[in-house]
């Protein structure tokens, strides 16, 4: 049970911020930029194999046997005690190509069938529609989220909280860019959620925004969006310590697939909840300022 | 009244559980009716691009025609639920959990055409390219339905050819259960119907009836010129993507999750009861609830549960648990404004209510989009989301408000400091 007694200031460093921000996405992306992101073969296409092989085996000699099938992969060792290997290549193997492939593995090693833990996959065009098609749905399920708060709200509240949730997807980004963590198909899932989470996080801020322009006539509006990112404070905690202990298990417990994908859901939520004090309400006040709206009240309609 | 409620509302949730997690009599645990998906449980699946320029309405036509025929070849690899769906315009998407050969099952999956008419003795007279059409028709002879079957130039003369040789009673069956004047009709090396020759058929249309008495109903009939028309896959498919996951990571992930996500909740349990106290555990008892509706309703809908869905839930979670701090936090500013704990839970109830629909229905909105737009991952976690969100509502407006109201009431817990509050001096 605790509670914030203190009141903060925030609205007064929006421009540090800004700043804060701009340099962790620039800073992320960059380094992804220069350094390649680490596409998975989902959005490159490729073929990826994953085998146990009962005991460490030399890569090199692996790499001997994939390449007289003449296929060019990488190949690492894996999991525990490393006797799995990861066989990764940019080409699209069919059926009849894996099947000779491993043929000549377990051949060679003895093993048969049981050994193949995974095998991933994709056509070269299969990435693009994928992108494509994740891209489009988040950029239209945000203009309809946007009409939503403008109906409900108003549209400086709804250009703010999309900006807040680009804005996280970017820092999702930069993450991806920095750490060159795989970019695969559980990306889109977290980029999903971080928007969904940055939404409402925002809209619950924005929420209290509104109702105090009703009732708060002689405060200055920063001041009064200051007072409103106080008082739902320890909501903002509160919401993402529990949703972030939800995943914390699963990030610490699950194997090394599901932690690519649990990671990045961490980050976008501590994202969320940062972006809706921190830029979408900055942004607000800015969009009231520069629209000319009144210092003391932003909202015309006041009968209540 | 709202005691009443609270205990039908806790019978019901100890109920709930009980059957979720045992099972009552030959109704299994729910959580062992979860569908879970191909990265949960281990499988195959292939994604197949339909090799043709058809467009519009006419590529519907032939995509469908090659789902059915898919269908019918998964079907008979004797499988436990097959999914075979069309993907975009011009993919089908083949799902096989369990499948141990991967590539034996994907070969056999986009084998072409496997059509045959064969004759009593085993002669072929005709494969599937060679049938032009087939098509249900009414039976006037016998009454209900019959099918017709038209056959191009060369299938014409194939026929005409083999009627007239068993009209001639040329034709002697190896079999003693097939009449020697029948011709088989095979698919994929499975007679799917063997009718009786009546008439030599010089033009090439020739016409199946079910004999004896009434003829074929709609179904079957509808259900054999199918098959005789979709016999051989329409087009040709080029495989674009595959997935294999072994049966130990599928399982292993699965086992995982399963504990991850109950430490997961018992840590928000325990973490609701120390910041607020009472309140803490009526929210517990609307989590329950909740984690309830989601898993029926879920399996209810025949959902599949997939990393990107397990996803979507962990969303949904935070929004549970948000909806029941945003009331909390408002029950208690109340209080702490100088109101009494129930005018307090009340009024805070009521003031947290736009908050809460506003926050859920704009994420809802986000859902309902990317289910209506996405495929695969994309779909599986909108789906578990939209359920969330709909339980998440319904349990943190109805079912915190009942609980929270009947212990504001009682004179034990209704004290403020079971509502996470020490003191109250300030005046705000």
């Amino acid at each position: 049970m605790f509670d914030i007694k203190h009141q903060f200031t925030f609205m007064k460093y929006k421009n540090i911020y800004y700043i804060i921000s701009i340099a962790i996405i620039v800073l992320g992306i960059g380094t992804g930029m220069i350094r390649g992101f680490n596409y998975g073969i989902d959005f490159t296409g490729g073929t990826m194999i994953n085998l146990d092989m009962g005991k460490q085996v030399s890569t090199v000699e692996l790499t001997k046997i994939v390449k007289d099938n003449g296929v060019n992969a990488d190949i690492v060792a894996a999991g525990k005690d490393n006797h799995q290997v990861i066989i990764r290549t940019v080409q699209a193997l069919n059926t009849d190509a894996r099947a000779k492939l491993l043929n000549s593995i377990f051949d060679k090693y003895n093993l048969n069938d049981k050994a193949v833990l995974e095998v991933q996959q994709f056509g070269p065009s299969v990435g693009d529609m994928l992108k494509q098609n994740a891209v489009k749905s988040v950029i239209i399920a945000a203009f309809c989220m946007l009409i939503y708060i403008i109906i409900r709200f108003e549209w400086k509240f709804g250009v703010s909280s999309i900006i807040a949730v680009f804005h996280d997807v970017l820092v999702l980004i930069a993450f991806y860019g920095f750490f060159h963590m795989p970019i695969n198909n559980p990306f889109i899932a977290a980029v999903l959620t971080i928007v969904g989470y940055s939404i409402m996080d925002t809209i619950v801020i924005f929420d209290r925004v509104r109702e105090n322009l009703d009732i708060i006539r002689k405060t200055k509006l920063d001041e009064l969006i200051d007072k409103s990112i106080n008082q739902t404070l320890v909501r903002s905690l509160m919401t993402s310590v529990c949703t972030i202990l939800a995943i914390i298990p699963l990030c610490i417990l699950g194997g090394q697939t599901i932690r690519d994908f649990t990671l990045p859901l961490i980050v976008g939520i501590v994202a969320g909840t940062c972006s809706s004090i921190f830029i979408a309400s900055p942004i607000y006040y800015q969009l009231c300022n520069a629209t000319g709206v009144q210092k003391y009240k932003a909202k015309k309609k006041s009968k209540k | 009244m709202k005691k009443v409620l609270a205990i039908i509302l806790s019978i019901i949730i100890i109920f709930g559980w009980f059957v979720t997690l045992h099972g009552i009599g030959s109704f299994d645990p729910i959580w062992k009716q979860m569908k879970l998906g191909l990265d949960l449980k281990g499988g195959v699946y292939v994604v197949m691009e339909a090799q043709t320029n058809a467009k519009g309405e006419e590529l519907k036509k032939i995509m469908t025609q090659t789902q059915a025929v898919i269908e019918k070849r998964v079907n008979q690899m004797g499988l436990s639920e097959p999914v075979v769906t069309i993907e975009g315009s011009n993919r089908i998407r083949v799902e096989l959990p369990g499948a141990k050969n991967a590539d034996q099952a994907i070969k056999s999956i986009g084998k072409t055409a496997q059509l045959q008419f064969i004759e009593s003795d085993g002669t072929l007279v005709l494969d599937g390219s060679q049938v032009k059409d087939a098509g249900i028709t009414s039976d006037k002879e016998h009454g209900g339905y019959a099918i017709e079957l038209k056959f191009n130039s060369v299938g014409a003369d194939a026929f005409k050819n083999a009627t007239t040789k068993i009209m001639n009673g040329q034709v002697h069956s190896k079999d003693s259960s097939i009449p020697n004047a029948a011709i088989m009709i095979v698919l994929d090396g499975k007679v799917i119907s063997s009718p009786v020759v009546e008439d030599v058929i010089p033009n090439g249309v020739a016409t199946i009836t079910a004999g004896g008495t009434g003829g074929f109903s709609q179904d079957e009939a509808t259900n054999l010129s199918a098959l005789i028309r979709g016999g051989a896959l329409p087009v040709a498919l080029k495989e674009v993507q595959t997935s294999v996951v072994g049966p130990t990571i599928g399982l292993d992930a699965l086992n995982m999750s399963i504990l991850a996500g109950l430490i997961g909740v018992l840590l928000i349990f325990i973490i609701m009861i120390a910041m607020y106290r009472m309140m803490g555990t009526a929210a517990d008892v609307a989590l329950l609830l909740y984690i309830l509706i989601v898993f029926w309703i879920f399996v209810a809908m025949h959902g599949v549960m997939t990393l990107p869905g397990i996803a979507g839930f962990i969303l949904s979670i935070g929004m549970a648990v948000d909806g029941n701090v945003i009331i909390f936090s408002r029950v208690r500013e109340e209080i702490q404004n100088g109101k009494s704990v129930r005018v307090a839970a009340a009024s805070g109830f009521h003031r947290a209510l736009a908050t809460i629909i506003d926050s859920h229905v704009t994420t809802m909105i986000a859902g309902v989009v990317l289910f209506q737009l996405g495929s695969g991952s994309v779909k599986g976690f909108a789906f578990t989301l939209m359920i969330g969100i709909l339980a998440s509502l319904c349990t943190a407006v109805v079912i915190t408000q009942v609980f929270v109201e009947l212990i504001a009431e009682t004179k034990t817990f209704g004290r403020k400091k079971y509502f996470g509050i020490k003191e109250v001096k300030e005046n705000v």
